[in-house]
């Protein structure tokens, strides 16, 4: 079973600041990690590795430095590396990024599976796992929690939703992105260490993935970001537990202390 | 300090830091609450080569030192005694096979050993056999092409999780400590059971058991090195591990020092930070100042042993005595530094200090340490005229 995980280079920390004349993220001197959401892709991927035999290869688009995140994604244990940087790449909004993606995939040719993270915690669009798919012309599932079974050219899966989860059946190859409760990540390996110091990552170019110029980087772009905002803070909010009764009960009780009924 | 560490032994430090926060913090106060074997803990340590470090090469392992893997102990240690003692006993089972052990063995066990497939456990600890180890009473009789061991292992770390465990039993009793011999018993061999689980003040995530022999027969084969050699190969094994304490003791004072700094800096009274107090800073300054002391000796032993020298005895006696006796002030003064919080168990530090003591008390007392370096002195002294 031959499959590519997509992972991200993101900076390693929850309040990223923004440029507010770019709207963009300021990346200078935050360390970069690798997508937490990715880690659990890569780490089913090596399960089902174990589990099947075949091979994993980790993808991602970036600068040169993105490498790191790929010799982190070897110290795991995968297989393989395609770091796709090229300036031609540069000011990707995340459908320009999805065909780059895609067309790498279509230059590495062998697998039954591809995942991702659910979505990264820089932009939090989860928009590449699904567009990649399109792009592909692959049947894509969001959300997954667990995978139960493959075998023949197909795969069942849970879908985690808002209340309970959906079984899904799909053909394979397909597109897969994962939530945190699908696994526990494994920590990287001595061995897996070493390699991946020695690592030298050749990237790949737009022309190495014979991608049309056009619909690559920012002239490849549809999304305008006109502005950047953080959403307005909710009130604050209390969560009842206990017996339908004494709950509504609870709720009439602070309705009148406020005098709203 | 810096200590010049290799690019290699930055990687294990690393490696190890990321398992001590990633899965051994969020669970550690479950693991000691309620006296659990760190099996998750084990595993990941496995997975991430660690269990391998000390093995040669040509058996599955890394090939590297005493001060890679003492680096890796530390880590640990900083988050959870119980873990690292878990982890270091895996190697104090494992020397004697790796000091003495014939290639058969090594070829048999120690694979299987660096990968973690299989734990280990040493047992030379009686009822009347601890600091003393002339008192073993366990015996081991010779039939035909069996051994046949009788009595009972106490205290033994690892017992009962462990798969492998290399035993020390006497084979001639008229010979006095040349009448001992070291052997290696595959769990699961009749006559091979498990006492009770102690129930400990520390190191609680630990598994402590009696190993009882009760007729056990294993092949002739399973001794290790000769017959009549079971005090040197006890007394070599305790020698290459001793050291090995010591890095507990700067793991787990290091531990305590980040725990209470972190939590001077945010506790205020008489209207500023704790921090501000001449007090707290020269407790902090004293806690560290030992702590770097006891990790200069510790490495330099570690270096030592590496450098290929063959009489450690007193130089790892030393390590092992001052590293825990630091390890045991500085953890209880991290107790202090934290006043009532650092009492309870909603903070790590009060775990610290119930975990250290037993450092000053298991691979030799610090009392026994004292004697060995004792002795060696004057031994030396008297060469010396």
């Amino acid at each position: 079973m031959n499959i590519i995980v997509l992972v991200k280079q993101v900076p390693d920390t929850s309040e990223v600041k923004i440029n507010r004349e770019t709207n963009t993220l300021i990346r200078d001197g935050v360390p970069s990690i690798i997508n937490p959401y990715d880690r659990y892709a890569i780490e089913e991927a090596l399960r089902l590795r174990e589990k099947h035999g075949g091979k994993v290869t980790a993808l991602t688009m970036g600068p040169p430095q993105a490498a790191e995140a790929l010799k982190e994604a070897v110290s795991l244990g995968v297989d393989d590396v395609v770091l796709l940087s090229d300036r031609a790449f540069a000011g990707a909004d995340t459908w320009a990024t999805s065909y780059a993606i895609s067309m790498g995939i279509r230059k590495i040719g062998q697998y039954d599976l591809i995942i991702a993270g659910k979505q990264a915690i820089d932009g939090d669009t989860a928009q590449v796992g699904p567009e990649t798919a399109d792009m592909l012309g692959l049947p894509f599932i969001a959300y997954i929690r667990k995978i139960e079974k493959v075998e023949n050219n197909t795969m069942v899966v849970e879908r985690l939703m808002d209340e309970g989860y959906d079984v899904v059946e799909t053909a394979l190859p397909c597109v897969i992105t994962v939530v945190k409760e699908i696994n526990e990540p494994r920590v990287p390996s001595l061995k897996g260490k070493m390699k991946a110091k020695s690592l030298k990552v050749a990237p790949w170019s737009a022309k190495d993935i014979a991608a049309d110029e056009s619909k690559l980087g920012l002239k490849g772009s549809p999304t305008q970001v006109v502005r950047i905002f953080p959403p307005a803070p909710r009130g604050q909010r209390e969560m009842l537990s206990g017996p339908l009764e004494e709950q509504a009960a609870a709720v009439v009780k602070k309705l009148k202390e406020q005098s709203l009924i | 300090m810096d200590y010049i560490l290799t690019e290699e032994q930055l990687m294990i430090r690393d490696l190890a830091r990321q398992i001590a926060v990633e899965k051994i913090v969020p669970v550690r106060a479950e693991l000691d609450e309620h006296n659990k074997f760190p099996t998750d803990v084990m595993k990941a340590i496995a997975q991430a080569d660690l269990l391998g470090l000390y093995i040669p090469e040509q058996y599955g392992g890394l090939g590297k030192g005493s001060l890679d893997f003492y680096i890796a102990i530390e880590e640990l240690s900083k988050a959870c005694l119980g873990v690292s003692t878990t982890y270091a006993a895996n190697a104090l089972g494992t020397y004697p096979l790796l000091l003495f052990g014939t290639d058969e063995q090594k070829k048999k066990y120690l694979p299987d050993i660096a990968s973690g497939k299989k734990y280990v456990a040493f047992g030379l600890t009686e009822a009347n056999a601890g600091s003393d180890a002339s008192g073993i009473q366990t015996t081991a009789r010779l039939e035909g092409n069996e051994y046949v061991l009788n009595g009972t292992k106490q205290w033994i770390t690892n017992g009962g999780e462990a798969d492998v465990y290399t035993v020390i039993a006497i084979t001639d009793k008229s010979k006095g400590p040349r009448g001992a011999s070291a052997f290696v018993v595959d769990k699961g061999t009749p006559g091979f059971t498990f006492g009770k689980k102690e129930n400990k003040m520390g190191i609680r995530a630990s598994s402590t058991t009696e190993l009882i022999f009760n007729n056990c027969r294993i092949p002739k084969d399973n001794i290790i090195a000769k017959q009549g050699m079971g005090f040197i190969v006890a007394m070599k094994t305790l020698d290459s591990s001793r050291a090995g304490v010591g890095s507990q003791g700067v793991g787990v004072a290091q531990g305590a020092i980040d725990e209470a700094i972190k939590f001077a800096r945010g506790r205020v009274q008489f209207g500023q930070p704790v921090t501000s107090f001449q007090a707290i800073q020269h407790m902090l300054a004293d806690m560290q100042t030992q702590t770097e002391a006891a990790r200069a000796l510790v490495y330099s032993v570690a270096r030592m042993i590496d450098s290929g020298a063959k009489d450690f005895s007193r130089a790892s006696a030393m390590a092992k005595l001052f590293a825990t006796d630091v390890a045991m002030k500085v953890t209880t003064d991290a107790v202090q530094v934290m006043g009532g919080s650092g009492y309870m168990k909603e903070y790590p530090v009060e775990k610290m200090m119930r975990d250290a003591k037993i450092l000053q008390i298991y691979e030799g007392t610090n009392q026994i340490q004292r004697t060995v370096i004792g002795l060696d002195m004057i031994k030396e002294a008297s060469k010396a005229k």
